[in-house]
């Protein structure tokens, strides 16, 4: 029997397109109908494109830090500039700005080094990024140990508050929600019970609700004398909330894996736990990664809802500014600009999300 | 564990799989009746049988994949309850081959037969390499060990799928219609393997319908229908000289007269 050792790589078919000329007549003009319809979209794309193009670049005034600097004619991201680092650090004190700088520099590397697959020690950094990393996260936001001066949440805001919201929201809910969507599917009744009560309340209440739920009547039922942060009720609420949702998406990926995975690993002798951890899970995971990354996408975005609660996130902030009296009118940069920061963060999440999907394909 | 457990779980001459008066219930549906069944150690089974006639669901119930509702199920001298533990120690002597073959798509064809020994006998990674290895060698399949199964025919994924099972070096191995998800030309390369493997003495207990399989290495063939064992004899008087009407109703459609 000859078999061989190596796969042969797919093969991009011969290319019949030469060069840009070729590339258009062979995708844009082939034909008159085609051709009609290119011509049509390229002049609606151009209608739309060229003046917001004009007013967002070409008209644009960029140097100054005054009113003044701003001419008229297109936007003014002066008004962004002047205030960019309370757009960054909300009303951190500027002493301790440099306590964020580390936090934020630390998260970017711990994401980086884990998502190039070319780097070593996974396992490690890994282990650092869920615990070690929270741990000096936290010392060193809040302060008020080693001789950091403390800084209270209530001074917390900008784009460091959004992304605090955001990754204890999503690295708080997969995992609930995992835990969540296994007990669904526990043949015990009574975690069975308890796992879908939990599930079905949390995605039956609008967030606002669950947010306002958080700091407004959490007070009534909790003893005064217990000092409950409002930030902290609030990543516990959005946790919850989004652990439900994920429960759900998990769930649709274990419901996907034949059950004689399971079977074979029983035969194997793996217990429950190694059976879902080595098995089930990672081949269920990989499955609905497209629904876990939207939930993320959807977590991200709904972080500005916690501006109704008084916090000040990226979003809030930039609000704020809009209510200066000094500067009055900039409303279209502010939110162009909050919606571009969102923007880039998600489209990060979903575009890493698909690298990692071509990646964990092994062919089945 | 008692300490009887251990003791006659050693002990080579007690049987290696002792069945009294089974009895299994799906709701109000009697899959399996009155099941009584000895195996002995070293001995070739092959279990057939129209198809519904329960013959998965007895062998799903030695290593506890199915529950059954009355009798005594006694594994390597281990009794079958439904304490998790003692299912999990009876399944660690006990292989099983499926019909789908099973193989964990997401994991390589190595690591398909390194899982359970790392992470049920405990055993370091390398030696676990070195034993899986040795046993895809023996199903002539080492040269595709770094492929992943959705790389590899049919045959070759159940040879895998053998490979794997013999890894945790069990007492008997269960086979659940192993070629029957099979294109005819792969048959053959399963069921060496298989005879080879009847040939080195492992204890079998095997649902197939190749009765040129059950003839050569059988020593003794079981009918079942309706949950019942109807007939058991060795495969020359099985074959030749059934007793019973339903065998030989069952010998003459599947022997295609
Ligand atoms: N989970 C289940 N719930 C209810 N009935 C079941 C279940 N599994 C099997 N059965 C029924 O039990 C009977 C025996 O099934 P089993 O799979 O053991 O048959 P089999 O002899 O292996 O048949 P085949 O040759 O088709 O594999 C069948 O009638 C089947 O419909
Ligand atoms: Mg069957």
């Amino acid at each position: 029997m000859a078999t061989r050792t190596e796969m042969i790589e797919a093969r991009r078919p011969p290319d019949m397109r030469r060069g840009v000329v070729g590339w258009l007549r062979a995708n844009l003009f082939n034909g008159p109908f085609n051709s009609v319809a290119s011509l049509l979209t390229i002049v609606l794309l151009a209608m739309v494109l060229w003046p917001l193009a004009k007013w967002a670049l070409i008209d644009a005034d960029w140097l100054g830090s005054t009113r003044e600097a701003c001419t008229g004619e297109g936007a003014c991201w002066v008004f962004i500039s002047a205030r960019f680092e309370t757009i960054i650090y909300g009303f951190y004190p500027d002493a301790a700005r440099w306590r964020v700088d580390l936090v934020l520099t630390m998260m970017a590397l711990l994401i980086a080094w884990l998502a190039i697959p070319r780097l070593p020690a996974k396992r490690w950094v890994g282990l650092f990024a869920l615990v070690g990393f929270p741990i000096v996260a936290y010392f060193l936001l809040l302060g008020g140990h080693f001789g950091l001066e403390a800084v209270p949440t209530r001074e917390w805001g900008g784009l460091m508050l959004t992304l605090t919201v955001a990754t204890v929201g999503i690295v708080g809910s997969l995992p609930i929600g995992v835990v969540l969507a296994l007990g669904r599917r526990s043949k015990m009744p009574l975690v069975r019970s308890l796992c879908v009560v939990f599930i079905e309340f949390w995605r039956g209440v609008p967030l606002i609700t669950v947010l306002f739920m958080a700091s407004v009547m959490l007070p009534l039922f909790v003893p005064t004398e217990v000092e409950f942060d409002k930030l902290l009720r609030a990543l516990i609420g959005i946790m919850f909330f989004w652990s439900a949702y994920m429960a759900e998406v998990v769930r649709g990926g274990l419901q996907a894996i034949p059950s004689g995975q399971e079977e074979a690993a029983k035969a194997l002798g793996l217990g429950y736990w190694r059976r879902m951890g080595l098995i089930v899970l990672p081949q269920a995971l990989k499955l609905v990664i497209p629904g876990i990354v939207n939930t993320f996408i959807a977590l991200f975005k709904d972080t500005s809802l916690v501006l109704i609660i008084g916090l000040f996130d990226l979003l809030a902030i930039i609000r704020a500014g809009l209510t200066d009296s000094n500067w009055l009118g900039f409303a279209t940069e502010g939110y162009v600009f909050a919606a571009l920061m969102f923007w880039i963060f998600c489209f990060s999440m979903s575009r890493y999300s698909q690298y990692i999907e071509r990646r964990l394909h092994t062919g089945h | 564990m008692t300490a009887s457990n251990s003791a006659s779980a050693s002990s080579s001459d007690s049987p290696m799989i002792e069945v009294e008066g089974l009895n299994k219930w799906y709701g109000d549906f009697h899959v399996l009746r009155d099941i009584d069944l000895t195996v002995a150690r070293g001995e070739r089974i092959v279990v057939c049988g129209p198809s519904g006639s329960g013959k998965s669901t007895l062998i799903r119930c030695f290593n506890h994949l199915e529950e059954h509702q009355q009798g005594r199920i006694v594994v390597d001298g281990v009794t079958m309850t439904q304490d998790v533990k003692r299912i999990e120690q009876i399944r660690r002597n006990v292989g099983m081959v499926f019909q789908h073959f099973n193989l964990f798509p997401h994991l390589s064809v190595l690591d398909n037969c390194c899982i359970s020994q790392i992470w049920v006998q405990k055993k370091p990674r390398a030696e676990a390499e070195k034993t899986a290895m040795e046993f895809l060698e023996r199903v002539q399949i080492a040269d595709q060990a770094h492929k992943y199964p959705g790389q590899l025919s049919g045959g070759q994924q159940q040879r895998v799928a053998i490979a794997r099972a013999l890894c945790m070096r069990p007492e008997v191995m269960l086979f659940d219609e192993p070629t029957s998800a099979l294109d005819p030309e792969m048959i053959k390369e399963v069921l060496d393997v298989m005879v080879e493997l009847a040939r080195d003495g492992m204890t079998m207990l095997c649902v197939t319908h190749e009765m040129g399989f059950a003839k050569t290495v059988a020593d003794r063939v079981i009918f079942m229908d309706q949950g019942q064992i109807i007939e058991q004899a060795p495969p020359e008087t099985f074959f030749n000289n059934p007793e019973s009407e339903r065998t030989q109703l069952f010998l003459s459609q599947i022997l295609g007269h």
